[in-house]
């Protein structure tokens, strides 16, 4: 890929969770989070126990609690929504600092923070430690089809370029005095995104014209492969087996 | 305020991974159909687009006093590239703000999938060939059902997101109230989406109709018109 691609989540490192073929790592966090949704929410410990195991992961792999904490704020649509459950949802009602609040909704506000977080920072945690392109590489060895693959490439290589072009008719727009006060700018700003849609089609049929004259035939030349040892697939194993410990704990515990 | 990536934890496992599997369906389809389509100009259209979504989704637009929303975008792709590119475009889009930025759970993904792609595309693609199939053909018709097309799709998404928490929610709370409340936002956050979709197709069957898929074959195509030269022209034309 080109230069310039300021890909907010990866963090360069040679540690041993980078060094993880893709699939590897894919295939662990999901497991650990369908693990962690799957957790009754009345287990607290449980939910300790999961935050710890990503601490450990964090640890290993050299990314900085500060660098996660940053990127959780992506949860906060839905902190939001978490914060009104207590207030709307139904059930027994229990006062806590003098307000009537429902039990079932203070559970469940508690249920989306902690599984949401450990989500959250789940994905963080793969994303930091995965080259974007790596990561398109896991999914198409989990057998994701090839071409959706290439799509999602193709989208990160131009990601930049369509947005960077949208950002030069922002400064065209300024420039000439606009200012995006109320519905009536959506005008100015649906033109833009018509003109957007255009230079980005057309690209596409620029891109493609370059491809099939590099002889593209409907697949893409495998150029390193990443392929998983099965030491690598067992130490990958770690985090989603003792999250199933912590798992069956929680599910078993009285 | 629109952004509605659902995190994990808040649809339970088993109605998420059945999502998923509704999501992995619709999308298996809209891979045959976009293929049939595009052909081997699948994965670079298709990506470009992609990343067109992606770019249009930061543009923010102001809805009300002081609150903005953005773009979902999945009746405007489906209306210029087709409904099965615009899946395919949505879900990449989707997928690639999961892994790649952890913006909504990963088990959610099917969820979010099944809600803002396939939803959108198909209530909005809808909308819109039944109220082409109606309307006289002009390009005010086309702008008219697109403005109809988003305007539908945005709270439709909402009312499928109530009913996938109906059944797999992780808290009671009171259904219609919520469904009414989401509803009544995403009429608003809606308004803001059609007026944006319906400007941009009318502003690309402007300039390149035959880019509008939903509107081929209702709009006359522009045409290159050649007059035979005369020889007195193609004496100048060597000349010049």
């Amino acid at each position: 890929m080109g230069a310039g691609h300021a890909h907010a989540l990866y963090l360069p490192g040679s540690s041993p969770v980078h060094r993880l073929p893709p699939q590897c790592k894919l295939v662990a966090v999901l497991g650990f989070v369908l693990l962690v949704v799957a957790t009754p929410r009345e287990r607290v410990w449980a939910f300790a126990g999961f935050a710890l195991l990503l601490a450990a992961v964090a640890l290993v792999a050299r990314v900085p609690l500060a660098t996660v904490a940053r990127r959780v704020v992506i949860e906060v649509p839905f902190v939001a929504f978490a914060f009104l459950m207590p207030f709307f949802a139904t059930g027994e009602k229990v006062a806590v600092l003098g307000l009537r609040l429902s039990e079932d909704g203070l559970w469940g506000a508690w249920n989306i923070l902690a599984k949401g977080t450990l989500g959250v920072v789940a994905s963080i945690l793969l994303a930091a430690t995965t080259e974007p392109r790596a990561l398109l590489l896991g999914i198409e060895r989990l057998r994701m089809p090839q071409l959706i693959t290439q799509i999602a490439t193709f989208m990160l290589r131009y990601g930049d370029v369509v947005a960077a072009e949208l950002g030069r008719m922002k400064v065209a727009r300024a420039a000439r005095g606009f200012e995006a006060r109320d519905l009536r700018a959506t005008v100015v700003l649906a033109r833009s995104v018509g003109a957007l849609f255009l230079r980005s089609y057309e690209r596409g049929e620029r891109v493609h014209l370059a491809m099939l004259s590099r002889g593209y035939d409907g697949r893409m030349p495998l150029l390193h492969d990443v392929g998983a040892t099965g030491a690598q697939w067992a130490s990958a194993a770690a985090l989603p087996l003792t999250a199933a410990l912590v798992a069956a704990a929680a599910w078993m515990a009285p | 305020m629109t952004d509605v990536h659902v995190p994990d934890g808040f649809i339970n496992a088993p109605v998420s991974l059945a999502a998923g599997a509704v999501a992995v369906a619709g999308v298996a389809v809209a891979l045959r159909g976009a293929r049939r389509e595009l052909d081997d100009r699948t994965a670079p259209l298709a990506g470009l687009v992609a990343a067109f979504v992606f770019a249009a989704q930061m543009l923010n637009f102001p809805v009300a006093s002081g609150t903005s929303g953005h773009l979902l975008g999945g009746a405007l792709a489906a209306i210029l590239v087709g409904p099965y590119t615009g899946v395919l475009c949505v879900a990449v889009v989707l997928l690639v703000q999961a892994l790649l930025f952890a913006d909504g759970g990963l088990t959610a993904l099917g969820v979010n999938i099944t809600v803002m792609g396939l939803v959108t595309v198909l209530v909005g693609y809808g909308v819109f060939r039944g109220l082409l199939r109606v309307l006289p053909r002009t390009r005010a018709s086309v702008a008219g059902a697109s403005f109809a097309a988003a305007v539908v799709s945005v709270p439709g998404s909402a009312l499928v997101f109530t009913a996938i928490y109906a059944v797999g929610g992780t808290t009671e709370v009171p259904l219609g109230k919520v469904a009414a409340a989401m509803v009544g936002v995403h009429v608003l956050i809606g308004v803001g989406e059609a007026l944006i979709t319906a400007v941009t197709v009318s502003s690309v069957l402007a300039v390149r109709p035959d880019l509008v898929y939903g509107a081929r074959g209702l709009v006359r195509q522009l045409e290159l018109r050649t007059t035979p030269p005369t020889e007195s022209a193609s004496a100048s034309g060597a000349s010049a």
